[in-house]
């Protein structure tokens, strides 16, 4: 890819990142998703899916580049990808807590817009019990939330500034967790449907493949000892990342 | 005419007063009459009218009347757990077409006097039907209200004159590759269900053939289905081709697949142990839906407690 096309070509990788989020704006504002039987599960689902296709495809990234020079350039569009997927998984999370656990949005936006904002608190204190709860009991709950803090890290961490102070090294062995944040993704997604159903599969396999395009691709490459002077690829890789990143700015 | 369906609908008759034998022995029409003879009832307009989807159905006012708002038709007929026509909520709607529910019959059998095949249509004539409104209460976490049109289920276990050995019955779904195009392997189809026979015999367990006045929708069970409203949805078996009486707890698909979690009797218990919390639901009904509280027994405890006194719920889930 032509090195000058990047900043419009990002230009629609965000449009295509919140493309799904102005979707459900739209379903909102039109009255569509009112209509629909349980839009709150419609919701979950929605940002969900939308956070691990994100993330899977933020995944792809690495594998690819290796495919053909040309693509090397892809690199400048994986943090910006992992952003829109830990984005999602916030939605997902804010879900689960605002429309899921029984926290009543309305009361809450009564109490703001009519003088009592104590209301947004005290809502808060009436689900904490139950969240409290299923973080104790439910590993769906558990390996989700697991994610989500690793992608948080991850996010906290992406700008280039922490990089050069965390050193490419450590930056990149912090990273490399986004492969535990995928996973957990899936496992999280296996442990809470019902028996019987495999709607995960698909996004499993493509996880599976992706983990193993990068275990192929270090088994080809034997010779490179840890303790080598220069820097390694994937190290190089995130460097100039941000290097380029910084540069476009 | 018309006199003979009145009586044979038993319409004037409170279904408190009847009992198999006075309904069966008498001047009423005999048991006989009801499975085979209705040749000629079947054969008028009425009844023929009535036979076919989405017909309107004659109801009277039943008992049980929850009084909270009510969940649109649109939204309980399409938003259905109907694995047999896609595990999605909303496929049942649209795959649910190629369900064929004419002719249509329930085989009885078992521990029962005699084994009989009931036709469809008899069966909806047996009773007068009652709308009757329940929450219904998803494993899931989401709940409905809903009118259903049917009669209690007693009624037509006391037709079937189960033997004194039989303590249980098992409802058996329809499955037909056929018809289900969508039919999703990993399943111990056909699908089963299962009750004791006191919750059978209880008058809130509905044998429903409508909802909203009229016929069922495919998606939601036609052309017939139980309604067992102090349970998990899953409980209330769809599209019913056949009731077995047994001696034994019969097996259930549900607990076949996954017996930790979806235990026989499966009542409604906000503090159950389970993978998500039971303690809210959401309710679905005009609007967005807004999250309540989860009652025991779906909050029909007054009626249903007493028949599980002395069971320790946490095991008998």
């Amino acid at each position: 890819m032509p090195t000058r096309l990047i900043p419009y070509v990002k230009a629609v990788v965000h449009l295509l990142c919140l493309a799904p989020l102005f979707l459900v704006l739209a379903r909102y504002r039109s009255g569509a998703l009112t209509l629909l039987a349980d839009p709150v599960n419609y919701i979950t689902h929605f940002t969900g899916n939308w956070a691990l296709w994100i993330l899977l495809v933020s995944l792809a990234i690495t594998p690819l580049r290796r495919v053909h020079p040309r693509l090397s350039n892809l690199i400048r569009f994986r943090r910006l990808l992992g952003l829109y997927a830990f984005f999602y998984a916030s939605l997902h999370l804010a879900t689960y807590i605002f429309l899921f656990s029984g926290y009543d949005l309305a009361s809450a936006w009564d109490g703001l817009t009519h003088g009592h904002p104590a209301e947004v608190w005290r809502q808060g204190l009436v689900i904490w019990p139950s969240i409290l709860q299923d973080l104790e009991k439910r590993r769906f709950i558990q390996v989700g939330l697991l994610s989500w803090v690793l992608l948080l890290a991850l996010a906290l961490t992406s700008p280039q500034i922490v990089l050069r102070k965390m050193g490419g090294r450590n930056w990149q062995r912090l990273h490399r967790l986004v492969y535990v944040a995928a996973a957990a993704a899936c496992i999280h997604y296996w442990w809470l449907i019902k028996a019987g159903v495999r709607t995960p599969l698909p996004d499993t396999l493509i996880l599976t493949a992706l983990l193993l395009a990068r275990f192929v691709w270090v088994l080809r490459k034997p010779g490179v000892p840890r303790t080598d002077s220069k820097p390694r690829s994937g190290v190089r890789s995130a460097v100039l990342a941000g290097r380029e990143a910084s540069s476009s700015q | 005419m018309s006199n003979r369906n009145t009586q044979l609908y038993g319409s004037q008759i409170p279904s408190s007063e009847i009992t198999p034998h006075s309904v069966f022995e008498t001047g009423r029409p005999s048991r006989r009459a009801f499975v085979s003879g209705v040749g000629a009832l079947t054969a008028s307009g009425l009844l023929a009218r009535q036979a076919f989807a989405s017909d309107a159905l004659t109801t009277v006012p039943g008992k049980f009347q929850v009084t909270d708002p009510q969940t649109p038709l649109a939204k309980a007929s399409t938003y259905n757990n109907f694995y047999e026509y896609g595990i999605d909520k909303d496929l049942p709607a649209k795959n649910a077409h190629t369900l064929h529910t004419r002719p249509w019959s329930v085989q009885v059998s078992g521990l029962v006097k005699k084994p009989l095949t009931v036709n469809i249509d008899d069966l909806i004539h047996y009773r007068p039907l009652e709308s009757r409104v329940y929450r219904h209460r998803c494993v899931e976490a989401w709940s409905m209200v809903i009118p259903w049109d049917g009669y209690s289920l007693s009624e037509f276990v006391n037709f079937c004159e189960p033997l004194p050995s039989a303590k249980y019955l098992q409802f058996v779904s329809l499955i037909d590759r056929k018809q289900m195009p969508e039919l999703p392997d990993g399943f111990p189809w056909p699908y089963t269900e299962g009750l004791r026979m006191d919750e059978a015999m209880h008058p809130l367990t509905l044998l429903t053939f409508g909802c909203y006045g009229q016929t069922l929708p495919n998606q939601n069970g036609a052309p017939v289905r139980i309604v067992v409203p102090w349970k998990w949805g899953y409980k209330s078996a769809k599209s019913i081709v056949k009731v077995i009486f047994t001696d034994k707890q019969p097996a259930t698909m549900w607990n076949e697949l996954n017996s930790e979690e979806y235990g026989f009797y499966s009542n409604v218990n906000p503090n159950i142990s389970h993978r998500w919390s039971q303690a809210r639901e959401r309710r679905i009904d005009g609007g967005f839906p807004h999250s309540v509280a989860t009652q025991m027994f779906n909050g029909y405890g007054d009626q249903v407690a007493s028949l599980y006194a002395g069971m320790d719920l946490n095991r008998y889930y």
